[in-house]
């Protein structure tokens, strides 16, 4: 790492462990019980006793995410691709996106747990429904982000409309696209969470945070959201940085001249 | 209307797969209730009518949702503990709370990044970095901690509804001061303007569009959080609460009944923020 980029990273740094420091000494200055506020020690040596009980709801709940966010975003992508050439479809499902995405999705997660059972698929569904409509909308807009002179120059080549969709349309769609996918990454991981609030066989995130709540351990909880935060960072760091790799020639990645 | 016609195209078709999708989930319970029944002589349609009609089915038909929410909205007194209305006017005064304050704290915060140098090195890598965390894992938490508080009733839950909402708030606000181009920026320096004056005069207008932008989402969001949240504290009612109800006694009309509510309610809160923008553009001279 170059020192300019290390020098970026210290004024957060800085901050979040004073954040850190301010909450134990507050925490134990004001002597809070633990049951409303732990210090980040005691999360921290709770997180270092409960692993194995970690690991599994980590694998539980990872199951669901990465399996709905894989069907939702390439259903999403899939369909967009194809109302992409039917001007009269694209104007009656777009509005249709965008109120579903304005909608409480996450209410319907009973209803697929009734119909997928406890286990891990009936989160993948919630999931599914939940990435679909944000990558439909950004895929479809991204697909006409393509400028009328590039367009022209590909009618010059005599590309047919494959060509031009491989060669132009789809690349200028990327950024839309990654988009998308950055959103979807959090949506995956509070749809897997929230869909566990309402059943769930007795492993997963959002059951231990619920039951951990029940019984007052809230030390736990604190160290299933550690969990939960930093699967969804590296989740959204990870689509990062293939965006990085993918869509390289993007302005928004032109570095400034020192 | 150039797209009424491609809606109300894709919205049959929807409620035409909807209605197969309820026939072919269905079929099955109802030929178990046939069989129980002792009865053989059922036709293909008798079936599909049948399946269509369950008390309590996988997936419910179409009109009786509709026939659902009309009981419960229009049919129930709005005093009733079954009314839809009176739930969905619980979660409504949440959200709407909610919502203002999670508003008001994320307005300021963005004015105080903007403004102030050192916050915003510090702060904003974490405000990027909190996009990527599923929040709503902590909405339980925060119920069953503010409970401790003896802060009980709406309040809980309209702070998460806040929490959720101040987040997208911060980040489109902060965009949106960013927005003037540095032209504009370097004309306010050449009239000597203050930084106060530059801000009420040129950015704030600028970022109209994204304070709308940011409105929308963050009430979507408060009404997800004031759902969630009931969720976890069901005894005070709400859609959440009937959700959950609902998925505890196997009241599958009713989830759905719940969740069209819920839906009708955002979709009224983003409309109404979205015609806000509208006539607020329009007097800041927007040509629309």
């Amino acid at each position: 790492m170059n020192p300019r980029r290390l020098a970026d990273l210290l004024p957060p740094l800085a901050f979040g462990i004073a954040v850190l420091a301010l909450w134990e000494a507050g925490v134990r200055l004001l002597g809070v019980p633990v049951i409303i506020l732990p210090p980040p020690s005691a999360v921290a040596a709770r997180f270092a006793t409960s692993i194995p009980t970690l690991a599994a709801d980590f694998w539980q709940t990872i199951k669901g995410v990465l399996a709905g966010y894989i069907v939702g975003c390439a259903s999403g992508f899939a369909v967009a691709v194809l109302i992409d050439r039917s001007p009269f479809l694209k104007r009656g499902l777009l509005p249709l996106g965008n109120l579903v995405s304005a909608l409480p999705i996450v209410g319907i997660a009973p209803i697929m747990v009734m119909w997928f059972g406890f286990d891990w698929p009936s989160k993948a569904a919630v999931v599914v429904v939940m990435t679909f409509f944000p990558m439909l909308v950004n895929t479809v807009a991204g697909l006409s982000s393509a400028g009328a002179m590039e367009r022209d120059l590909m009618k010059t080549y005599a590309a047919d409309y494959w060509e031009t969709l491989r060669a132009l349309r789809l690349p200028a769609a990327l950024p839309f696209v990654f988009n998308a996918l950055k959103i979807n990454t959090t949506l995956a991981m509070i749809g897997a969470i929230v869909a566990e609030f309402f059943g769930t066989p007795i492993v997963g995130m959002g059951f231990r945070i619920s039951t951990e709540v029940g019984h007052l351990g809230i030390d736990m909880v604190w160290a299933t959201i550690v969990v939960a935060a930093v699967t969804g960072s590296l989740f959204y760091a990870f689509v990062a940085a293939v965006e990085r790799r993918v869509t390289f020639w993007h302005a928004s990645y032109r570095v400034k001249e020192a | 209307m150039r797209s009424t016609l491609p809606i109300a195209t894709v919205v049959l078709a929807v409620i035409a797969v909807w209605c197969v999708a309820a026939v072919l989930l269905n079929a099955p319970l109802q030929r178990d209730a046939y069989a129980n029944a002792g009865r053989t002589d059922y036709s293909t349609q008798d079936l599909a009518v049948d399946s269509l009609n369950m008390d309590r089915p996988k997936l419910p038909g179409p009109h009786q949702v509709v026939v659902e929410l009309y009981k419960l909205v229009f049919a129930t007194p709005p005093t009733s503990k079954r009314s839809l209305v009176y739930h969905g006017l619980i979660t409504l005064e949440e959200t709407l709370v909610g919502f203002l304050i999670g508003a008001a704290l994320g307005v300021g915060l963005a004015v105080l990044i903007v403004s102030v140098r050192w916050l915003d090195r510090s702060l904003t890598p974490w405000l990027v970095a909190s996009q990527t965390i599923p929040i709503i894992a902590l909405a339980p938490m925060i119920v069953v901690i503010l409970y401790q508080f003896n802060i009980t009733g709406i309040a809980p839950k309209a702070a998460i509804a806040a929490y959720l909402s101040f987040f997208p708030i911060t980040v489109g606000m902060v965009k949106g001061f960013r927005s003037p181009d540095p032209l504009q920026l370097d004309l306010m320096r050449t009239y000597s303007a203050t930084r106060v004056q530059t801000f009420v005069k040129l950015r704030a207008p600028a970022s109209a569009p994204f304070f709308f932008a940011s409105m929308k989402i963050g009430a979507a969001a408060a009404l997800v959080g004031s759902v969630v949240a009931e969720v976890t504290k069901s005894e005070d009612g709400g859609l959440g609460a009937r959700l959950l109800a609902g998925s505890y006694y196997g009241q599958t009309v009713q989830i759905w009944a719940a969740l069209f509510a819920a839906a009708a309610l955002s979709a009224a809160l983003v409309g109404l923020v979205g015609l806000i923008a509208r006539v607020t553009e329009r007097r800041m001279g927007a040509h629309p």
